[in-house]
């Protein structure tokens, strides 16, 4: 088997398959078979690495972490599983049931949505939508609506206030995200993720053409993967979940495996805004050097999506969790100043010739408004003070 | 500049996570079931009757006098007074507990018990592996669950039980010259 074959297996695969359907079912059958491996492999990955989380974070904070069940600790995720599915599923009597009962579904199908627009290979995506990055946005939006939706239906205040969290929070830092995807579409002029992926799979001699290695790109994916974090509910942006402040935030009321579909998809949307930015600046399904393109093309997609799940749980090991304020000082007094910038920067860098100086203007152009914007959020100038306290001593 | 700071946290948190993987001493895990930490002499979780001697419900040192069922705060023991007497520990005739029970699920490990008894006869366990597979009988220890020995209580409460030994020893002592109704003098003669 050539390397080639190997690379469209999947894609191979189905259209075998297809061949042996008969036409009226071949427009369903095509999109199960399209659709499955999604339902499949995604869900594996959420069990992968949740015992990778803990493990990890075990070790950053010098401890095993989880060692028992199976080799390594590695049937852990089985084990939770059994024990999610056999818990007693408790409803409040106050509780709204319907809703109260689709807000998880609505969730984790709104994270399964997205996946539809993601080129996790060559030629292996569900649909090519001309406006893909639309509607990975679209309908990453639905995510607010499950969790107000799991808030409200609570009937606890508990629950009312973490989803009023996380729906300010959310909305706050969709518009970073989206401002700072805008750069890439600028520079390929095309909502298609898969003409995205395909504009970034060429080579100047071994070095890839991603859009990470340009001053806006690499700006544009830490701003992209910052303002993804606070999108998915991830440490140091976890205020709507806060373990230690309002418990669990909007899903307290949630038990046994409805309390397990809203995990699923949490990390579900993670993944997915991961693969958005690995689609958008780490150059999607390509090899990272010409001489390495033998490899799968699915195999870099999913190294990639390992390799941005691990910095997720290194953030987490790291950063303490944000106050209110400094959440949404963060979003629009840095994010929001700092995207903008970078549009305009990708504008500078698309009409100046190409060269060393395109380099300098462009870099110039984002670092020093960085510099500035940092000092006025951090101490910058201020000197520390005792703090003093009116009401408590 | 913004940044340097999670920077530096993060190559901190990637040191700590690499070095756990170099250097065993940094986990300062303990696993449980396989490996034990050393005891702690002055931890307690549940009370113990206390015996001297070879017989555990003949030594018992508690002369069933209900001072602890009185001063326990969730009322977790109950005694029962024998109608005969039996020498004490210190060698006077005392009632004994004919049955003494500690409900260790009401148990609050708060020491009272042991700070009021006047014989020295209750003191403090260190164990602490208590479950049970019934939530009623097995919880509700008695006499002969209760009943430890002085060698065990040195074991594990070393200064504490030498202490008290002393204090038994002289009393012992005291007794035994109060009963003597010959002054030393006549020893001496025979």
């Amino acid at each position: 088997m050539t390397p080639d074959t190997i690379d469209q297996i999947f894609v191979i695969a189905k259209h075998w398959l297809l061949s042996y359907t008969p036409a009226p079912l071949q427009p369903v059958v095509s999109a199960a078979l399209s659709v499955a491996p999604i339902l499949g492999v995604f869900p594996l990955l959420f069990a992968i690495t949740t015992v990778l989380e803990r493990k990890g974070l075990g070790r950053i904070q010098n401890r095993y972490g989880p060692n028992r069940v199976g080799p390594y600790g590695f049937s852990q995720p089985i084990a939770d599983g059994i024990k999610s599915l056999t818990k007693e599923d408790i409803v409040p009597r106050t509780a709204d049931q319907f809703v109260h009962f689709l807000a998880p579904l609505l969730l984790v199908m709104a994270a399964f949505l997205a996946y539809a627009v993601l080129p996790i290979g060559k030629n292996m995506v569900i649909t090519n939508l001309n406006a893909g990055v639309l509607f990975f946005f679209a309908v990453g939006s639905m995510v607010e609506l499950a969790v107000f939706m799991a808030g409200w239906s609570s009937r606890s205040k508990y629950s009312l206030l973490g989803a009023m969290r996380a729906v300010a929070q959310m909305i706050s830092y969709e518009v970073p995200l989206v401002l700072a995807s805008i750069v890439v579409i600028m520079a390929s002029g095309s909502l298609s993720t898969v003409a995205i992926v395909n504009q970034q799979a060429n080579y100047t001699s071994i070095w890839p053409h991603w859009f990470v290695f340009t001053p806006w790109g690499f700006v544009g994916f830490i701003l992209f993967m910052i303002a993804a974090t606070a999108e998915s509910n991830r440490s140091p942006f976890d205020l709507p979940e806060g373990e230690s402040e309002i418990i669990a935030g909007y899903y307290i009321e949630y038990s046994g495996f409805k309390f397990a579909l809203f995990f699923l998809g949490e990390y579900l949307g993670m993944f997915a805004t991961s693969g958005l930015a690995i689609t958008l600046f780490l150059g999607g399904w390509s090899a990272p050097f010409s001489f390495l393109t033998w490899v799968p093309s699915y195999v870099w997609f999913f190294a990639k999506l390992l390799a941005l799940i691990c910095v997720f749980i290194w953030v987490r090991g790291t950063l303490p969790r944000l106050r209110m304020d400094q959440l949404m000082g963060l979003a629009w007094k840095f994010m929001l100043p700092m995207t903008l910038l970078n549009i305009v920067t990708a504008g500078v860098w698309h009409f100046m010739p190409a060269g060393f100086v395109r380099w300098l203007v462009c870099t110039a152009l984002l670092a020093a408004p960085f510099a500035l914007l940092s000092r006025g959020l951090t101490q910058g100038g201020k000197k520390l003070q005792l703090r003093t306290y009116r009401f408590a001593e | 500049m913004l940044g340097v700071g999670i920077l530096k946290g993060l190559a901190e948190t990637a040191r700590n996570f690499l070095g756990s993987y170099v250097s065993k001493d940094r986990l300062t895990t303990i696993q449980f079931p396989e490996e034990r930490a050393p005891r702690i002499e002055a931890s307690r979780n549940f009370p113990f009757l206390v015996y001297d001697g070879t017989d555990p419900q003949e030594g018992l040192r508690c002369v069933s006098c209900f001072i602890c069922e009185k001063e326990c705060p969730p009322k977790c023991i109950f005694i029962e007074k024998s109608t005969d007497k039996k020498p004490d520990a210190v060698g006077k005739p005392q009632f004994y507990p004919a049955r003494f029970n500690i409900d260790v699920s009401v148990c609050m490990s708060c020491q009272i018990c042991v700070e009021v008894c006047p014989f020295d006869a209750i003191k403090m366990d260190t164990a602490f592996e208590l479950s049970a597979t019934d939530r009623f009988d097995a919880l509700l220890m008695n006499k002969q669950q209760l009943a430890k020995s002085n060698e065990y209580y040195h074991e594990i409460h070393p200064t504490e039980a030498a202490a008290v030994d002393a204090e038994l020893a002289a009393a012992r002592a005291k007794t035994a010259a109060a009963k003597a109704p010959a002054p030393p003098a006549a020893g001496g003669a025979a």
